[in-house]
C-alpha cells in the first residue's frame, strides 16, 4: 500500500468516528435540519466535478463534466439554502416576537 | 497538492465538523449551517487556482455553476414547507448522480487498465452514487405524489432485488479483474439505477424519511470513494463525515418510529394490513360528532388543553390558525401545550419547524417523553390532522404494522376531539380505534376552516 493511500485510509477511519461522535446528542426536533445540512455537505463533490471538468476536451468528458457540475452545484446551493430556510424559523425564540400582535 | 491547498482543506474539514456540532443544538443550528457553507466556499476557492483549465473546461464550469445555483436557489426558496422532505431527497439524489459521473470521468481518463487503487473506489462510487440517485428520485416521486405512496410489491421481490445486487457484484468483479472498457461502466451504472428504483419501490411513503436519510449517507460514502480516486482529502473527509453521521441519523429515525431499519427497508410496510383493515371495521360503526359551538364551549371551560398536530395540519396550512386558537384559549387562562410525536409530519422535526414558522412559543412544544404522563390530567386533547401517532393499535394489536411504535397517550385525556377531513385511515393505511372511543368527538372538515370556526366559537363562549 502506498504512503498516500495509507494516509487517506487514516483520514477515512478517523472521519467515521468524528462523524458519529459529533451528532450523537442531537435532539429529535433537529433531525430534519441536520439531515438537510449533511446533505449540503456532501455537495463537496462539486470540488471533484470542477477538477474533472477543468481538463475536459473530448465531447464525452465535456458532457460528463457539465452535467456533474450542474448536479453538484444544485446539491450544494439547494442544500444550504433549504437548510437555512428551515432553521431561520427557530430564530428569536427567546425574545418576544418583533411583530406586534393585532388586537 | 501544495501546502496551501492542504491547509485550506484542513480548515474546511474543521469547519464542516464544527458546523455539524452546531447543527446538533437548537440555539446554534443556524450558525452551524453558515459554518459548513463557509467550509464549502473555502474548499472551492482553494481548489480553483490549482487547476489547469482547457477553454471548454472554463466554459462548462461557469455555465454549470450558474445553472446549478439558479436551480438550487429557486427550488429551495420556492418550495412549500410541507414539501421540504422531497426537496431534500431531490438535492441528495443529484449529489449521488454527480459523484457517479465524476467517478466515470476519472476512470475514462485512466484508460482501459487503471490500477486497482483507482478502479475500486471509482466503481464503488458509480454503484452507490447511481443507487442513491435513482432511489432518491423514486422517494421524491412518492412524496410529491407523482406516483402512489403505498408500497409496490410483487411476488419474489426480495429475490429479484437480491439477484440484481448479485449481478452488480459480479459485474464489479469483472470490471476490476478483466478490463475497464467504457461499456462495462455503462452497464454497471444502469444496473445500479435499476437496483435503486427496485429498492425504494416496496417502501411506503410513511417510511420515506428514513430511506432519504439512508440514501443521504450513501451519497456521502460515494463522495468519499470519489475522493480516493481523485486523491482529494476534502472529498474523503467531508464524504465520510456525512456517511457516518447519516448512518447514525438513519438509525435514530427508525428508533423514533419504534422499528428496526431492516423492518423499514424490507418489511413492505403498509402492504400486509391492507386486507386486514378491509375486513375489520368499515361496517358503519358509529362515531360521535359535534358542532363547532359545542366544542368551543368545551375548550373554553377547560383548564388544560393538549394539541396533537399532524401532517394534516401542515397540508391545510393551518399552523397559524392553531396558534390563534391557542391564544384565545390562553386569554381565558386555559393552559395550552403541544404534544409533538418524534415522527409527526413526514419527518422527525417537521412539525416543530412548521409551528415555529407560525410563531408558536418554543416552550409550549413538548416532546413525547415529556408530555406522555400529562395526558391524563388534560381536559381536552385536540388532534389536528394526526392519526397514526395516536393509534392505540400500536400498543394493543401485535398484528398491526405499527405495533410497537411509541405513541402519544391521547386516549387517556378526559375528552378527545379528533379533527379530520374524513374517516380515511392515516398515512400508514390502517384504521384508528381511537375514533370509535366513547370519549372521542369527531369534528370533520378542513383543518384550517375547522380551527377558524373553533376560534370564533371560543370567543363567543
Amino acid at each position: 500500500m502506498s504512503n498516500e493511500l495509507l494516509n487517506e485510509v487514516t483520514f477515512f477511519v478517523l472521519a467515521i468516528f468524528v462523524g458519529i461522535e459529533v451528532i450523537s446528542k442531537v435532539p429529535t426536533i433537529l433531525h430534519t435540519p441536520l439531515m438537510s445540512g449533511t446533505n449540503a455537505i456532501h455537495g463537496i463533490i462539486l470540488v471533484g466535478a470542477i477538477v474533472i471538468a477543468a481538463g475536459a476536451s473530448s465531447p464525452v468528458t465535456i458532457a460528463l463534466g457539465l452535467v456533474a457540475v450542474i448536479l453538484a452545484t444544485t446539491n450544494v446551493v439547494g442544500g444550504f439554502v433549504v437548510t437555512d430556510r428551515m432553521l431561520e424559523m427557530f430564530k428569536g425564540r427567546q425574545q418576544p416576537s418583533k411583530t406586534p400582535q393585532v388586537k | 497538492m501544495t501546502t496551501l491547498i492542504t491547509i485550506a482543506y484542513l480548515v474546511a474539514a474543521v469547519l464542516f465538523i464544527l458546523g455539524l456540532k452546531q447543527l446538533s443544538s437548537p440555539k446554534s443550528a443556524r450558525n452551524g449551517n453558515f459554518t459548513a457553507a463557509a467550509g464549502m466556499a473555502l474548499a472551492l476557492v482553494a481548489t480553483i487556482p490549482q487547476l489547469h483549465f482547457t477553454t471548454a473546461g472554463i466554459r462548462i464550469i461557469a455555465v454549470g455553476i450558474v445553472i446549478g445555483s439558479v436551480v438550487g436557489t429557486v427550488g429551495a426558496r420556492m418550495v412549500k414547507m410541507t414539501a421540504i422532505p422531497q426537496m431534500v431527497a431531490l438535492f441528495n439524489g443529484v449529489g449521488g448522480g454527480a459523484a457517479a459521473l465524476v467517478a466515470v470521468a476519472e476512470l475514462l481518463r485512466f484508460g482501459e487498465h487503471p490500477g486497482f487503487a483507482v478502479a475500486f473506489p471509482s466503481v464503488f462510487s458509480i454503484v452507490i452514487g447511481s443507487v442513491s440517485f435513482a432511489g432518491s428520485m423514486i422517494a421524491f416521486a412518492k412524496l410529491q405524489e407523482l406516483m402512489t405512496g403505498t408500497p409496490i410489491t410483487y411476488p419474489r421481490q426480495q429475490l429479484v432485488n437480491g439477484l440484481l445486487a448479485a449481478a452488480i457484484v459480479g459485474f464489479v468483479i469483472a470490471v476490476l479483474a478483466i478490463a475497464s472498457v467504457p461499456f462495462s461502466f455503462l452497464s454497471l451504472a444502469i444496473l445500479a439505477l435499476v437496483l435503486g428504483v427496485a429498492f425504494v419501490l416496496p417502501i411506503g411513503g410513511a417510511d420515506m424519511p428514513v430511506v432519504i436519510s439512508l440514501l443521504n449517507a450513501f451519497t456521502g460514502l460515494a463522495v468519499a470513494a470519489t475522493g480516493f480516486t481523485l486523491n482529494n482529502f476534502a472529498l474523503i473527509v467531508a464524504g465520510t463525515l456525512v456517511g457516518a453521521s447519516g448512518s447514525l441519523l438513519t438509525k435514530m429515525m427508525s428508533d423514533a418510529m419504534g422499528r428496526s431499519l431492516t423492518n423499514v427497508l424490507f418489511g413492505a410496510f403498509g402492504q400486509v394490513q391492507a386486507g386486514a383493515a378491509a375486513v375489520a371495521g368499515k361496517e358503519g360503526r358509529s362515531v360521535r360528532s359535534a358542532s363547532a359551538e359545542d366544542l368551543g364551549t368545551l375548550l373554553a371551560y377547560s383548564r388544560r388543553v393538549i394539541i396533537v398536530p399532524g401532517y394534516g395540519l401542515a397540508v391545510a396550512q393551518a399552523q397559524h390558525a392553531v396558534r390563534e386558537l391557542a391564544e384565545v384559549l390562553e386569554k381565558r387562562d386555559v393552559e395550552v401545550l403541544y404534544a409533538i410525536h418524534p415522527v409527526a409530519g413526514r419527518m422527525p422535526g417537521h412539525m416543530n419547524v412548521l409551528l415555529a414558522e407560525a410563531n408558536v412559543p418554543y416552550e409550549q412544544l413538548k416532546e413525547m417523553d415529556e408530555i406522555n404522563d400529562e395526558f391524563k390530567n388534560a381536559d381536552v386533547v385536540l388532534i389536528v390532522g394526526a392519526n397514526d401517532v395516536v393509534n392505540p393499535a400500536a400498543r394493543s394489536s401485535p398484528g398491526s404494522p405499527i405495533y410497537g411504535m411509541p405513541i402519544l397517550n391521547a386516549d387517556q385525556a378526559k375528552n378527545i376531539v379528533f379533527m379530520k377531513r374524513s374517516m380515511r385511515p392515516g398515512f400508514a393505511g390502517i384504521d384508528n380505534e381511537l375514533m370509535f372511543d366513547p370519549k372521542t368527538i369527531m369534528f370533520f372538515g378542513d383543518a384550517k376552516d375547522s380551527l377558524t370556526k373553533l376560534v370564533q366559537a371560543v370567543k363567543a363562549a
